[in-house]
């Protein structure tokens, strides 16, 4: 489904609506502009997504996303565009901060459940969404409690299984061959590019439906930057990914599905090919050729 | 602009100028700054020195054995520095919880409104209340309204109050100074706030908390009006009693109630006597006091570099 082109992946569109919307449903399919279709199963869905900072300032308008399962998204778009607003919508990290407001809907699938909604808890996304950050940030404990942190907060207790569950994680990390001796360690005394790869375990750990990144090596050198993208390719057999670059190429690198954002709105989203080779929107083109961001 | 150009010969020295007569300021006031310095230092230098000269001749094994007497030169401070360390005690284990529970529920509960603020500002106000004003409201709420009298309890207390907001501005400063994005990473993985706070919030920020707590125990220590004015005893010549005892329960909490003198106190009762022997008898006792209070600080000082060495934002 990559390599088809926009207008051979039109006609796909009505198909996936039909198989993937239970019957009962009666939203309306979204008919916004920009919107493009995906030829692939939805994990989740951003639906006329608005968002207030504060109560008062409209950083998204009116954003409707798919994400397709066990695929790449990236989210690109020049600084404040609200490419990371957007992203940290899906862990409710707006929550912790006073003031903030969401409105229309973000639908996981398959249970259908709207993760902005009032009455589900945060924690509960949170426990499904993990989520990497832009600056590596472990916690000053040993490398092994970073990754059995999220464990923990699930009441995991027997100490067979958290081994189990760290090696795999930090294996998934491409980080055990460079840390299994050393898991007492204080987790500050890794390299950059491996403490981001340690956060990426903890995220992992906990077995998410969907991993955020939010720009992941913009603090990392080029060496590490590259390691973390042979990552993100390896971890979307097991893992729907969504993730914020800078990086144009990085985009064009990793992900199978591409969204342009500017000024809070969603200008285009196609898979990664058309939108690097053939963008239908001009602010889009111009952002890829470099003329403004 | 080679070397030999006469207008960058110019130009070099007008900088040089410039730089010297910019630099002249920085002369000044450092020679300012080493004055300002060396009148505090100095001063409490002297003083210290002087008393230590004074006292030097009682601060041997029977000065901290022996109750205070009539006669100056069988008086020691043994009724006093077991009051002390008693009184501190109770501060420490009432005024800390509290002070770091109300610092923990203001920076990470309490929802950000206008009632919040005011109730931070006035803690702040509360470090700024003059302690004979808390001796005060002991007076009425501990030793009159609950009935604990001129015990170390109601001292104890008293002086936890007076240390509550230091505990609490300290702890807040300690809690804040824990990156957001720590935070965010807890709760990223699901933890709810108490996880967040207790496995990650106040590990991370125990050095700030535990200097915060000494240096309050440090004002309190020094501590003399509101002690004198919930009624504590000038002249103790017992020990409050054990808190060990031969029967069951072994435990005893009697020395809670019982009366008792502080270091401050009992050296302002010498220093108000008209023999010049008791004179230095005070003058060691605040030799005490003043060395108790560093090595607190000390204690402070080596927690907060051994906490700092293993965490670094």
């Amino acid at each position: 489904m990559k390599r088809k082109t926009r207008t051979a992946a039109q006609p796909a569109a009505p198909a996936y609506n039909g198989d993937m919307r239970s019957p009962d449903e009666k939203t309306p399919v979204p008919a916004a502009a920009p919107q493009a279709a995906i030829a692939a199963p939805i994990k989740a869905q951003a639906q006329k997504l608005h968002f207030y900072y504060g109560g008062t300032v409209h950083a998204l308008k009116d954003i409707n996303l798919d994400l397709a399962e066990k695929q790449v998204t990236a989210l690109i778009g020049p600084s404040g565009c609200g490419k990371s607003t957007f992203l940290r919508c899906f862990n409710r990290m707006h929550d912790l901060y006073p003031g903030n407001r969401y409105e229309g809907e973000i639908r996981m699938h398959p249970d259908n459940v709207n993760i902005l909604a009032r009455q589900v808890d945060p924690i509960e996304v949170r426990m499904r969404i993990s989520m990497v950050f832009q600056k590596p940030n472990p916690f000053p404990k040993s490398i092994y409690e970073n990754v059995a942190y999220g464990l923990r907060v699930r009441g995991v207790r027997s100490r067979g299984l958290m081994d189990d569950k760290v090696e795999e994680a930090l294996r998934g990390a491409a980080l055990w061959d460079e840390v299994k001796d050393r898991l007492p360690d204080l987790a500050f005394n890794l390299s950059g590019g491996q403490q981001q790869r340690l956060c990426i375990a903890r995220a992992l750990a906990t077995d998410p439906e969907i991993l955020l990144f939010d720009e992941p090596t913009s603090a990392l050198d080029p060496i590490a930057t590259a390691s973390i993208e042979e990552l993100i390719t390896e971890l979307k057999l097991k893992v729907t990914i969504l993730i914020v670059t800078h990086n144009m190429q990085q985009a064009a690198r990793v992900s199978d599905y591409t969204a342009f954002m500017h000024l809070g709105e969603l200008v285009e989203f196609g898979d990664t090919n058309t939108i690097f080779t053939n963008p239908s929107n001009r602010r889009t083109e111009d952002y890829i050729t470099g003329r403004y961001g | 602009m080679s070397a030999a150009d006469p207008t960058a010969d110019t130009r070099l020295h007008g900088i040089r100028a410039l730089i010297a007569r910019h630099k002249r300021w920085d002369y000044i006031f450092s020679v300012i700054g080493l004055v300002a310095m060396m009148i505090g230092i100095v001063t409490l230098l002297a003083l210290f020195i002087d008393l230590v000269l004074d006292g030097y001749g009682k601060l041997n094994y029977d000065f901290f054995t022996s109750f205070p007497s009539r006669r100056a030169a069988g008086a020691g401070i043994l009724s006093a520095w077991v009051g002390t360390v008693l009184v501190m005690l109770v501060t420490a284990l009432a005024g800390v919880p509290l002070g770091v529970a109300a610092a923990i529920y203001l920076e990470e509960y309490a929802p950000r409104n206008w009632m919040t603020d005011l109730i931070e500002i006035n803690v702040t106000n509360l470090a700024g209340v003059p302690s004979i004003v808390y001796g005060l409201l002991a007076l009425g709420l501990f030793v009159y309204q609950l009935d604990l009298g001129q015990s170390i309890l109601a001292a104890g207390l008293t002086l936890a109050l007076l240390i509550l907001p230091v505990v609490i501005v300290a702890t807040r400063e300690a809690i804040r100074a824990v990156p957001g994005a720590i935070r965010e990473a807890a709760y990223a993985v699901g933890a709810t706030k108490w996880q967040t706070v207790a496995h990650h919030v106040l590990p991370y920020s125990t050095a700030g908390i535990l200097t915060g707590v000494i240096i309050g125990m440090a004002r309190a220590i020094g501590e003399t009006a509101p002690i004198i004015t919930i009624g504590a005893l000038t002249f103790i010549a017992f020990l409050p009693p054990s808190p060990v005892t031969t029967e069951p329960p072994f435990i005893s909490f009697d020395w809670l109630f019982a009366p008792f003198t502080v270091l401050p106190i009992q050296m302002f009762s010498w220093l108000s006597r008209p023999q010049a022997a008791f004179l230095e008898n005070a003058a060691a006792t605040g030799v005490v006091i003043i060395v108790m209070t560093l090595a607190m600080n000390a204690v402070a000082i080596v927690i907060r570099y051994r906490f700092r060495k293993r965490i670094k934002w």
